[in-house]
């Protein structure tokens, strides 16, 4: 992708998002502290958060914490020293983060949570920009729900990292979503680690223990990257995903977009990378008239279905370093 | 003579304790044995078992060389991440699948070769040497893939994953052959017992004539080419290479194939198809629990239950005991 339609994305995102002029943040220093580069989606977060602040005019100080907080700490104090306008922090661990936070508010430096919260009093930062992982996964259920309609449907769903929140959240959701359908069912429930490789293996599994695949209506994957896992064992076994068996899982990667193209994937909950936009519209507005933001600002978490323009979607998201 | 040791293989603990892992899959899912032809490639629970467990297998199969000459390699998981990486960023790139394939096994045995440099030159304990590749393989592995799934489309590589032969899926094939190959090389010629001689006392065994730093580097080397290939069967099987999470974590599975197989981590004494036998043990636990339908919670913790199991049933102590009964038995 040239750097030119990077841009042209870019702008395309903001103008969803802003309604309001920047002219405030236009020139000011802005610290970024964030985590490192787990996986693809926090690459695209760091990509789109470095173009909204291009887009803006805005000279983002970014600094990678590869997964150490003792990183973030140090960066977050560099930031002060400098006497940036403002600080963005993707929180790697939600502990420990009272001191320097103290610090950066005796410096009347401003801090957003970006996409993780902490284990602080909230007088510490300004607001925390994240999705609602409980909601992501009650849209999933609430579509298939939609889609099913009174038919008998036996789900299958592929968990992520057994323990950590987003699985725990996004499975609660999805429950939630589907309760009151007797129709509908879980009727296995195992944790593919997040990962293409054991979402498959996972799938395989279920395939075989519920007869070929054959009493299967769904698959429900906490993410995309599993979900795409599973498609694959679904071909193996010689059923069509996307139709013998549904596909709807969450996050939105380019690829699940290029599966729904080939039809073999039904939807997606976008979990969006673009955490930065609501946050500088925040920071606008405080320093231009004080307003002080909700505490908690809740991303949108919007489906995809094929009918949305999949192989747009995948374009516009390719380039973003998922 | 040869009769009676088949015989004493058959009954080894390890044989034992996968025909009950088996047995209880069974149990737990009575279609576990049926396996049926899909596609032209054999398709059942215990083709799963094979195929899944084969990566683990693969690198079981350098591990039990490298703990043989008392050392360990930790680096594995990361060189099959950098494998995999290597290979789909250049037939993304345009390269053919050959070039690919031969530049990702040039790069496991390049891996094998600098920890062998590490531990026989530089004399760094194992553990600490292939640590340093362990950590930095995997950012090295995000470097080529730029941190995403760098996905592809090449029938040669997916082949390689997902393909199959006589209806038998790749992986299996490759480890079968991988396995046949090295133990004919290290128990037909004088290899196994010069490996041995190194494992069990590393001076000795030179003054003894024996090239023990040629032969470690040699033994490292060789896991790093067993790595590079389990990298490229877990790259073609999801078609795509994911440098955060190929081979996270299968170096600690492959270390635990090479004990359950009975090989002692303090060197000497190894054999390269009872460490395949432990793998398939771990593989035929983790199908068994996917398909049980227990909730994931207790994955970790059934597992640990039935490796201690296994451990108990090898230890020296427990043999001992049985010897004392049956012959207690016989007197009586």
């Amino acid at each position: 992708m040239s750097i030119i339609k990077k841009l042209a994305l870019a702008a395309g995102i903001g103008a969803l998002l802003s309604s309001a002029a920047y002219a405030d943040l236009s020139g000011k220093v802005i610290g970024f502290s964030q985590i490192g580069s787990e996986s693809g989606w926090r690459a695209a977060e760091t990509s789109v958060t470095k173009s909204e602040a291009e887009k803006l005019g805005i000279d983002l100080k970014f600094a990678d914490a590869q997964q150490k907080q003792e990183n973030q700490i140090k960066a977050i104090r560099g930031f002060i020293a400098q006497g940036v306008a403002a600080i963005l922090v993707a929180p790697v661990v939600s502990t420990g983060w009272e001191e320097v936070l103290g610090e950066a508010k005796e410096a009347n430096i401003p801090v957003i949570l970006l996409d993780r919260g902490i284990d602080a009093p909230e007088d510490l930062y300004l607001t925390s920009v994240a999705s609602d992982q409980v909601k992501e996964g009650r849209v999933a259920g609430e579509w298939l729900v939609g889609q099913v309609g009174d038919k008998d449907c036996k789900v299958v769903e592929l968990q992520g990292t057994v323990g950590s929140s987003p699985a725990i959240n996004r499975k609660k959701g999805f429950e939630e979503g589907i309760a009151g359908h007797a129709n509908l069912s879980i009727i296995r429930s195992q944790t593919g680690d997040f990962t293409r490789a054991k979402g498959k293996e996972v799938m395989e599994g279920f395939l075989k223990a519920e007869n070929g695949g054959k009493g299967i209506c769904a698959v429900y994957a906490h993410n995309d990257d599993m979900a795409v896992g599973a498609i694959q064992a679904i071909k193996d076994a010689g059923l069509k995903p996307g139709s013998d068996i549904l596909v709807v899982s969450i996050d939105g990667v380019p690829d699940i977009f290029q599966a729904m193209v080939a039809g073999e994937a039904n939807a997606t909950v976008e979990l969006t990378p673009n955490m930065a936009g609501p946050a500088f519209a925040a920071l606008d507005a405080y320093l231009t008239n004080g307003t002080v933001p909700e505490k908690f600002i809740i991303t949108e978490s919007k489906l995809y279905t094929p009918a949305d323009d999949a192989q747009g979607e995948y374009d516009r998201r390719k380039g973003l370093g998922y | 003579m040869k009769r009676k040791n088949w015989r004493g293989a058959l009954l080894r603990p390890q044989f034992a304790a996968l025909a009950a892992v088996l047995l209880i899959n069974w149990l737990l899912f009575p279609g576990f044995f049926d396996i049926t032809l899909q596609d032209g490639r054999l398709f059942g629970s215990l083709i799963d078992v094979l195929n899944r467990g084969a990566p683990v297998a693969i690198l079981a199969i350098g591990m039990t060389a490298v703990i043989a000459t008392k050392g360990v390699d930790l680096s594995v998981g990361a060189v099959m991440a950098i494998a995999g990486a290597v290979a789909a960023v250049l037939v993304t790139g345009g390269a053919s699948a050959i070039v690919a394939v031969g530049a990702a096994l040039l790069v496991g045995l390049l891996c094998g070769l600098w920890n062998g440099i590490l531990v026989t030159y530089l004399e760094i304990q194992p553990i600490i040497a292939t640590l340093v590749l362990m950590v930095a393989g995997r950012g090295l592995a995000q470097l080529v893939t730029e941190g995403s799934i760098v996905t592809f489309s090449d029938p040669v590589l997916i082949f390689i994953g997902t393909g199959s032969l006589f209806g038998m899926p790749m992986p299996i094939v490759i480890a079968a052959v991988l396995t046949l190959l090295a133990t004919l090389i290290v128990r037909k010629t004088a290899l196994g017992l010069l490996i041995e001689a190194v494992g069990v006392n590393r001076s000795a065994a030179r003054f003894a004539g024996i090239s023990s730093g040629l032969l470690l580097v040699l033994v490292y080397t060789f896991a790093g080419f067993c790595a590079a290939t389990s990298g490229l069967i877990v790259a073609g099987d999801i078609r795509g290479a994911d440098a955060n999470n190929a081979g996270l974590w299968l170096e600690l599975d492959a270390i635990l194939a090479v004990v359950i197989g009975g090989t002692s981590l303090l060197g000497g004494r190894f054999s390269i198809p009872m460490s395949v036998v432990g793998a398939l043990i771990i593989q035929a636990m983790n199908t068994g629990i996917l398909i049980s339908g227990f909730s994931p919670e207790f994955n970790l913790v059934v597992k640990s239950g039935v490796i201690i199991l296994i451990l108990i049933m090898q230890a020296p102590i427990t043999s001992q005991w049985l010897r004392a009964r049956t012959s207690e038995r016989k007197a009586q």
